[in-house]
């Protein structure tokens, strides 16, 4: 198995705090990883320093064996590396097909392109992707008139539907109704299984994570904790000690 | 062109015109870091980003103008502008600003720069189109046999900005109002759930930052010139000194305000009287565009 | 309401065709009337439709003027001889140089504007919010006082073109018939460009900027596109208008930032910002009220503006299309969540 991102010795520093220290991991091609740690712990640092949002301090950052560290945001988008936010940014103005529409790959459409219309691909796609979140009912409505878990899962059909290589998903469960959850967990294996996207998860909910992730790293007061299997992270004192507190 | 460089070479000749340049220059912008640290203010606290900032400036030397025509003395012209302005900028909040500080920027920005041209046309009407001064019949003090002139006039009033905004500075930090204000300026819904009455410190604000600005035009009209249509340019100033300085940094304001006095006669030495207004927007543009290299390599844009 | 937008839309054409002649003494008015809607609908292509509120749109008005000109005088003559204030030589037009010096001046300008846009907005588009409405803002004020000091397009005094070489109520004819021809032609353009996935993705960047660049949109080119575009009608308005006022100068006439260059904004926010036929509807009644007014205002009428830009920003945001948005969103298609048992029966069959 070879790495779609690779991680080596990053740090970040917000003025005097650190977020992030020699951080180092890596995610599997066509695997779903996941990144765990307490609040505070820098998991979103990291996920900004991936996706280019702020200049990371030392280490670099890979995607497919291209060093991504330094180039802005919509670069790193081009590449097939996407992320949804914590709190879900979706078009809230515009109804679901429109905003599964916008969210088609840009960066497999030559420019021209953009001066037709949506094809009937295209409208086919954009209903079968909210048919398999569950929101094809509710296609016509107004994003933003939808409930915060439906936001969510809006999110990552839009996601879905810009046919990245690999997404990172910031807490995708926080917010969800937990009957809904058993759904999420079953779409993200679905993603991952039938459209062969790697996904990178944080996660705070462990049972959903446990579920979800085949490799697990957890990360401490900016540094990079524990790593291993399910069964290890579980087992693992320090984890342990790092959520309940004790560290 | 050839202007241009005799233009230049005789600051090489002569180092001590760049002296009298730079001196020129910082007695006017003292002038301007003032309006600006107003800009600053309302920027800050209320986030509303005031286009009509120069042309309070601008009435505040009407209103000091006004009052020499009937035998006032100018330097009582400046408290009388603080007070007369402080009441329009109160209008304005409770007429305007009030309701476009929790909208979009653009709203707001567009509000005030209605308000800018409302103002520049009622002053055009009540005063003429005409520059105006206040001569003020003080010596003049030589230095370098000769070369370099400071009427005492112009020194006193930078003396008096100074004082100015020593008095605002000092009231900012001690003052239970100043408190309030930099409370709210720091989270304006913590501030309300604390129980300050965050309406209230907007409208403090607000007509604060237009007494200052008035109480700065009472001074220019006594150093340099005023005309109702010179606002939107003491806006840019403001604007391009802010932008410069960023939000929050004092010293900043002061000497980025000092900076672009002294660059702005530079520019109008070497290119000719008629390019002041042409210089004031570069200066604008350059720092925008310096600030926008600076964001991207942190890979941010400038909002 | 296919066939009352069909009603509508032969109104317009037919409106547009016959206007000069029913009202012969307006025809002056009416081209300014399809002025200001070209230059409302071109304002709201970024300002409504891509979220960036520009101030300094007239730069291109004003550079087109210029532009349209320097190329008309320069087909045949010396443009610096020509502009010279103080020499007394007649230059002459023949019919056919003014017509080619026309057409390929206009062009010209739209031109070389949509080229300046691309160059300004590559400099000014990292700028985002009201950082981008004063830069530009800037660039129009910079533009028009060194245009106004550089004496080989006239300086401050401006530059005096060749007049139309027939009649002169055929002239009027003749740029009215330049005017409604640039306007219809950008409005059918943009009801189809708003229809494309390109309106698609500047909405997008209007909406959420950001969001957009997470998912890949390339932002920069829509944006320098976009604006290139509305760059290109406003420069061919303002060289059309040139010629129009045979004579203008830089401060008041080409770089006009607060008549024309606020008018375009007042003008999208009464209509409605973001709606094709919001900036239409707000040019007609905007240029009507400041038509009827006007005169009767003895001086008033620049504080009247001002007050007017201040109560349409503040108690009217969303302007005429916003309001009637939200008394009849089903006029236009939108619908709300109790609607929805509607749209599963629809799914349904």
């Amino acid at each position: 198995m070879n790495s779609i991102i690779e991680i080596r010795d990053v740090s970040k520093a917000y003025g005097g705090v650190v977020a992030n220290k020699d951080i180092s991991l890596d995610v599997e091609q066509g695997t779903i990883t996941g990144l765990i740690g307490p609040n505070g712990s820098g998991k979103t640092t990291l996920f900004n320093s991936i996706v280019g949002y702020h200049p990371i301090d030392s280490g670099s950052i890979r995607f497919e064996d291209k060093e991504i560290s330094r180039i802005q945001v919509q670069d790193i988008a081009r590449l097939g590396l996407i992320r949804t936010f914590q709190q879900t940014r979706i078009y809230k103005a515009m109804n679901c097909v429109e905003n599964m529409l916008i969210s088609l790959p840009h960066r497999k459409m030559r420019f021209l392109e953009a001066f037709s219309r949506n094809s009937a691909t295209d409208f086919e796609n954009a209903d079968r992707l909210l048919e398999f979140v569950g929101l094809y009912e509710k296609r016509f409505l107004m994003a933003g008139s939808l409930s915060f878990g439906q936001q969510k899962l809006l999110e990552f059909a839009m996601a879905l539907m810009n046919e990245p290589k690999t997404l990172l998903l910031d807490e995708p469960t926080a917010g969800i109704n937990p009957t809904l959850i058993n759904g999420l967990v079953d779409r993200l294996l679905r993603a991952n299984r039938e459209f062969g996207i790697t996904l990178f998860v944080i996660e705070h909910n462990m049972r959903v994570i446990m579920n979800l992730a085949r490799k697990i790293y957890c990360l401490a007061h900016g540094e990079l904790l524990a790593q291993g299997t399910p069964g290890d992270i579980q087992n693992d004192q320090r984890v342990i000690d790092a959520y309940l507190g004790a560290h | 062109m050839d202007q241009v460089l005799f233009n230049l070479s005789l600051l090489g000749e002569y180092p001590i015109v760049n002296l009298k340049i730079v001196i020129d220059g910082i007695m006017i912008g003292a002038l301007f870091a003032l309006a600006a640290y107003g800009l600053a203010l309302v920027w800050g606290v209320m986030n509303v980003k005031n286009l009509a900032q120069g042309d309070f400036v601008i009435a505040g030397g009407y209103v000091s103008w006004w009052l020499a025509k009937y035998g006032v003395h100018p330097l009582l012209g400046v408290p009388a502008a603080f007070v007369v302005m402080w009441g329009i900028g109160w209008v304005a909040y409770k007429l305007v600003i009030s309701r476009v500080v929790e909208k979009d920027l653009f709203t707001s920005l567009l509000a005030t720069f209605g308000l800018a041209i409302m103002m520049a046309q009622i002053l055009n009407l009540l005063f003429g189109s005409d520059t105006q001064s206040i001569k003020l019949d003080y010596d003049t003090l030589y230095f370098f046999d000769g070369f370099i002139d400071v009427p005492i006039a112009k020194l006193l009033g930078v003396l008096l900005a100074a004082t100015l905004a020593a008095c605002v500075i000092i009231f900012m930090k001690s003052s239970r109002m100043g408190q309030a204000i930099r409370a709210t300026a720091q989270d304006a819904r913590a501030a309300r759930v604390l129980g300050i009455d965050t309406e209230k410190v907007y409208a403090f604000t607000f007509s604060l930052n237009s007494a200052i600005c008035g109480a700065a035009g009472a001074i220019v009209v006594m150093v340099w010139v005023i005309q109702p249509f010179y606002g939107i340019t003491h806006s840019i100033r403001a604007f391009v000194i802010v932008t410069a300085a960023g939000l929050g940094n004092l010293p900043g304001v002061i000497a980025a305000g000092l900076g672009i006095g002294a660059l702005e006669q530079y520019g109008s030495h070497i290119f000719g009287i008629g390019y002041q207004q042409a210089i004031a927007v570069m200066l604008l543009l350059a720092v925008l565009i310096f600030r926008l290299i600076q964001q991207r390599r942190v890979r941010k844009s400038l909002q | 309401m296919k066939s009352g937008k069909l009603v509508l839309y032969s109104v317009a054409v037919l409106f547009t065709l016959l206007a000069p002649f029913i009202m012969p003494d307006f025809k002056t008015q009416l081209a300014t009337l399809w002025l200001m809607i070209i230059v409302a609908l071109t304002w709201d292509m970024t300002g409504g439709q891509m979220g960036y509120n520009s101030l300094g749109n007239i730069f291109f008005y004003g550079t087109g003027m210029y532009v349209a000109a320097v190329i008309c005088i320069a087909l045949t003559h010396d443009v610096g001889s020509y502009t010279n204030a103080f020499s007394d030589q007649v230059y002459v037009f023949s019919d056919a140089e003014y017509f080619t010096g026309v057409m390929i001046g206009i062009l010209g300008a739209g031109v070389f504007c949509s080229a300046c846009a691309l160059i300004i907005g590559y400099l000014t588009f990292g700028l985002r919010g009201p950082y981008f409405a004063i830069g530009t803002l800037g660039v129009a004020i910079a533009a028009g006082e060194l245009v106004s000091n550089w004496d080989w397009v006239g300086g401050g005094q401006g530059i005096s073109l060749p007049v139309f070489p027939y009649d002169l109520e055929q002239g009027k004819i003749f740029f009215y018939a330049l005017f409604a021809a640039t306007g219809v032609l950008l409005f059918i353009f943009l009801r189809w460009l708003y229809t494309t996935r390109f309106g698609a993705a500047i909405n997008a960047i209007r909406d959420d900027e950001e969001k957009a660049e997470a998912m890949g949109i390339h932002t920069l080119r829509y944006k320098l596109t976009t604006w290139s575009i509305a760059a290109f009608f406003i420069g061919v308005v303002g060289g059309i208008s040139a010629f129009q006022l045979i004579h203008f100068e830089p401060l008041e006439t080409a770089y006009q930032t607060i008549n024309l260059g606020i008018f375009m904004v007042v003008c999208v926010l009464l209509g409605g910002k973001g709606t094709l036929w919001g900036p239409v509807i707000g040019a007609i009644v905007f240029h009507l009220f400041k038509e009827v007014t006007w005169n009767y205002l003895l001086g008033w009428q620049w504080v009247a503006l001002g007050a007017l830009i201040v109560i349409t920003v503040v108690y009217f945001r969303d302007g005429i299309m916003g309001w009637l948005m939200s008394v009849k969103p089903e006029w236009f298609g939108i619908r709300v969540e109790k609607k929805s048992e509607d749209a599963m029966q629809e799914a349904g069959t």
